[in-house]
């Protein structure tokens, strides 16, 4: 079978270059017939190597050891599971009981943690939450009932393990008929590996925020800007971000720089390839197992139908492009061509560098590697439309607009009834005083809530790409809410920061000096995050959905992981139905340690 | 000695966090800022100006040194000590002991400044400087950074400095004693090392330019550097 597979693929990469919004217009397939450069043939050297071994049954033993890696021609070391980069695929069966026995062969204490898994709290692998972790050469017997099914995955929850390559898928089949119909299935892991050590990565952020960032504004941008708008009014765009010393290049703390972008462990060199026969659904599974990196995902020339946002089955959305944050997952089925080869093109939110495969029928045939699409710029909404410091009639325009937004989003939220349970929190907004401080840089002051907003660099796929994108207003539960109650009570949580000191928090306090969020066991409660930094932020709550307010109280999604973007509000209902202590946070491994909390249910 | 006493006790004293979680690591950081050569061909003239810390986000130890090198010979070191805090989102306090080594007679100052970032990206520093013998002096320092391209970066920069009072042994007259443009261009071969090309024109004022021209040298001078920024 797999000699059958020694083909060649002669995929074509396109010249990334420098476009106007109006030669895109004219149209991005022209732009790919003359790309250029001859893609490196690949090396068949290591093909079994490809697939990501998978482990089945109820027992089973995961060892986490050191492993010599090569992925940018440097020697480097991972931590990995059973010496598999991504750890093996675990495949469960709802309603089963499982045992996991974890070995923790390295110097360090570690764990792991069961991403979007509902169970027991001294289960879910929180050092100093669920147990003490896992110390050098010591184990741990995991044990649980599988409850749930779909595609989710696990990690360790040690120190910076995640980015040195301890993570795995685990697809779950339902214990009743599956509601999606597909003739085979793939977990697309994507993860970002980096050869210097996670600490120095951390430590240089420190130093100096932007270390990773080489897409900042340049001279010759402004030259143009200059050109193209007049120096006046190049001025006026570029002056709120001057005054708030802050770059609207900031897309990724962490970049293709640094980063070799991977696909279930593969580089775009090494080209991991998923095989299917003609005429055959194949559901894809696909998981962002970064630690700092966000995917815009899409196999082009292929429709991807949504079936299940983070394990959950959802009411099926047929769309072209995907943002997925770090920790999301989403189920598509493709029914791709049998005559071509397809790449699944996962490119880095900030455009630093992509993660690539191929769906094909036969290895000979080629595939075209797409362009990848112009680096994001943030604007004025993206931060909240801070008042502070406006003043110019542009930035008034701007605003005004906002608040039309605004205004009208506010009508809708009151026609479909104040506060109820799926239509998120119309409460105003209040920046506490702890949020005031050389820890925290700036405030939204008017962050809007848009599930319906795909994201920065996304906004205008669908008028010069005709590529519709997924944004959260599109997530439906596949089944209705199960808890149908209005929230109780809300927390307000900002998620906050300095980014050019490289400080995190919520509320403008560090998990080192927060109280633990207490949530009487059964209430239902809503969260309202609101994202006063210029980030996205993935907010991961363990043991219990998160069910996002998308603007359908009948069939509310369930998320384990929630997109925050810059400058909004987003608000998810939590039943608190599991007793414990939870770990709460942003899932950017360079956030984390300070923008977490615990969540104590009791 | 007071004071650095004073700045290690205040260092210390603040709280250690044990969390599981090190979200504030001890970091440290050494940066030249410059270190060059100048007027390329006539004398041989060596500078530095370099800064280091150590610390956690908001608190700080900082070190920071300038200074000249003439024919092997050193004719300005400056060092000062200092207990960094931020006090706003792109501003930290500092305060402690400024030692000139060199010219001798040396000097002592109690040094209080601002460092940070202005709005529209303008690196400053300030800082207020309390001598021994109630002479203060004023720093003044601002940087701008224009990105020709991601790597080669155009750096304009000035400094001027004040006085209260005259101290002849140093050359140091009172009211605007000097100014210092600078205008360097660096490649950033990685973002710790970057070597640089420039020019520099400096002029003394007042008594100082008075104190300068006595010892025969020149009170207004144009050069051209060529140095290495390196931080790890």
């Amino acid at each position: 079978m797999l000699h059958k597979l020694e083909g060649h693929f002669a995929l074509k990469h396109g010249l990334n270059k420098k476009l106007s919004r109006r030669q895109f217009v004219v149209g991005a397939s022209a732009l790919m017939a003359y790309s250029a450069l001859p893609w490196p043939t690949r090396s068949f050297a290591g093909y079994e190597s490809q697939f990501t071994p998978t482990l089945t049954g109820k027992n089973f033993a995961l060892d986490i050891d050191y492993q010599n890696v090569n992925f940018t021609g440097k020697q480097g070391i991972a931590t990995t599971v059973n010496g598999s980069l991504p750890a093996p695929t675990l495949r469960w069966k709802q309603g089963e009981r499982v045992k996991i026995k974890v070995n923790n062969h390295l110097a360090h204490d570690s764990s792991i943690h069961w991403h979007g898994m509902i169970l027991p709290t001294q289960m879910d692998g929180v050092p100093g939450f669920s147990f003490a972790g896992i110390k050098p050469g010591e184990s741990f017997d995991y044990e649980f009932e599988v409850k749930q099914s779909g595609t989710y995955w696990y990690h360790s929850h040690s120190g910076f393990q995640e980015q040195t390559g301890l993570y795995g898928a685990i697809v779950i089949d339902p214990a009743e008929p599956d509601p999606v119909a597909y003739d085979r299935d793939y977990v697309v892991l994507l993860s970002d590996w980096t050869d210097e050590e996670p600490t120095d990565v951390y430590a240089k952020l420190k130093k100096q925020s932007h270390y990773y960032n080489r897409q900042a504004r340049t001279s010759a941008d402004l030259w143009a800007d200059i050109k193209e708008k007049g120096s006046a009014q190049t001025y006026q765009d570029r002056a709120m971000w001057n005054q708030m010393r802050m770059s609207d290049r900031d897309i990724s703390d962490v970049t293709g720089t640094t980063y070799t972008f991977l696909m279930n462990g593969q580089t775009p060199e090494q080209l991991w390839t998923g095989l299917f026969n003609k005429g055959e659904k194949v559901r894809l599974r696909i998981i962002n197992a970064a630690a700092m990196t966000f995917f815009d995902v899409r196999i082009p020339g292929v429709k991807m139908t949504v079936v299940a946002a983070d394990g959950q089955n959802i009411e099926p959305v047929t769309v072209d492009d995907i943002r997925i944050g770090v920790a999301e997952t989403y189920d598509v089925i493709v029914e791709p061509d049998a005559d071509q080869a397809h790449v699944i093109f996962a490119q880095a939110i900030d455009r630093s560098g992509f993660a690539s495969g191929v769906l094909t029928t036969d290895p000979n045939l080629n595939a075209e590697l797409p362009d990848l699409d112009p680096t994001p710029i943030l604007v004025m909404a993206d931060m909240g439309m801070d008042h502070s410091v406006m003043g110019h009639e542009q930035k008034m325009t701007d605003v005004n607009m906002a608040m039309m937004d605004h205004t009208m989003h506010m009508q809708q939220e009151m026609t479909m009834g104040s506060g109820a349970a799926g239509f998120g929190s119309n409460k105003p907004v209040n920046h506490l005083q702890t949020e005031y401080g050389p820890h925290v840089d700036m405030r939204a002051e008017m962050p809007r809530y848009k599930v319906d907003d795909p994201g920065i660099g996304l906004r205008d796929h669908k008028i010069f790409y005709g590529r519709k994108v997924l944004n959260y207003a599109d997530l439906h539960n596949l089944y209705p809410t199960v808890d149908a109650r209005d929230p109780e009570r809300e927390i307000e949580l900002h998620l906050t920061g300095n980014m050019a000191r490289y400080m995190w928090s919520i509320n403008g306090v560090k998990f080192a000096d927060a109280e633990p969020l207490m949530l009487k066991f059964g209430e239902r409660v809503r969260f309202t995050l609101i994202n006063d930094t210029m980030m996205n932020h993935p907010m991961h709550l363990h043991g219990m959905w998160s069910e996002l307010e998308t603007g359908d109280g009948d069939n509310i999604p369930r998320k384990h992981t929630v997109i925050v973007q810059p400058g909004t509000k987003i608000s998810y209902l939590i039943t608190a139905d599991a007793i414990g202590r939870w770990a709460y946070h942003c899932h950017l491994i360079y956030h984390m340690p300070a923008m977490f909390r615990e969540v104590r249910v009791g | 000695m007071k004071v650095i006493i004073f700045i290690c006790a205040f260092f210390l004293a603040n709280p250690l966090y044990a969390v599981e979680m090190d979200d504030d690591p001890l970091l440290a950081l050494v940066k030249i800022d410059q270190l060059e050569k100048t007027d390329i061909g006539d004398d041989n003239d060596t500078a530095w100006e370099a800064q280091a810390w150590i610390g956690k986000d908001l608190n700080k130890l900082w070190l920071k040194t300038e200074g000249d090198i003439v024919d092997g010979d050193v004719e300005e070191a400056e060092f000062q000590l200092l207990y960094s805090r931020a006090i706003a989102p792109f501003w930290d306090a500092q305060i402690g002991w400024r030692h000139d080594v060199k010219p001798t007679p040396n000097r002592n100052w109690l040094a209080i400044g601002v460092q940070g970032l202005a709005p529209y990206f303008f690196e400053t520093d300030v800082a207020l400087f309390i001598g021994q013998k109630g002479n203060v002096g004023l720093r003044t320092q601002f940087e701008y950074e224009f990105l020709l391209t991601q790597k080669w970066i155009l750096s304009p920069e000035i400094e001027a400095n004040f006085f209260s009072k005259n101290d002849s042994d140093v050359a140091i007259g009172s009211g605007l004693s000097d100014v210092n443009v600078g205008l360097r261009l660096r490649y950033e071969i990685k973002r710790e090392f970057a070597p640089y090309i420039g020019v520099e024109w400096t002029k003394s004022y007042g008594n100082t330019a008075d104190y300068i021209a006595a010892e025969g040298e020149d009170s207004s001078e144009l050069q051209w550097i060529l140095g290495l920024r390196a931080w790890f």
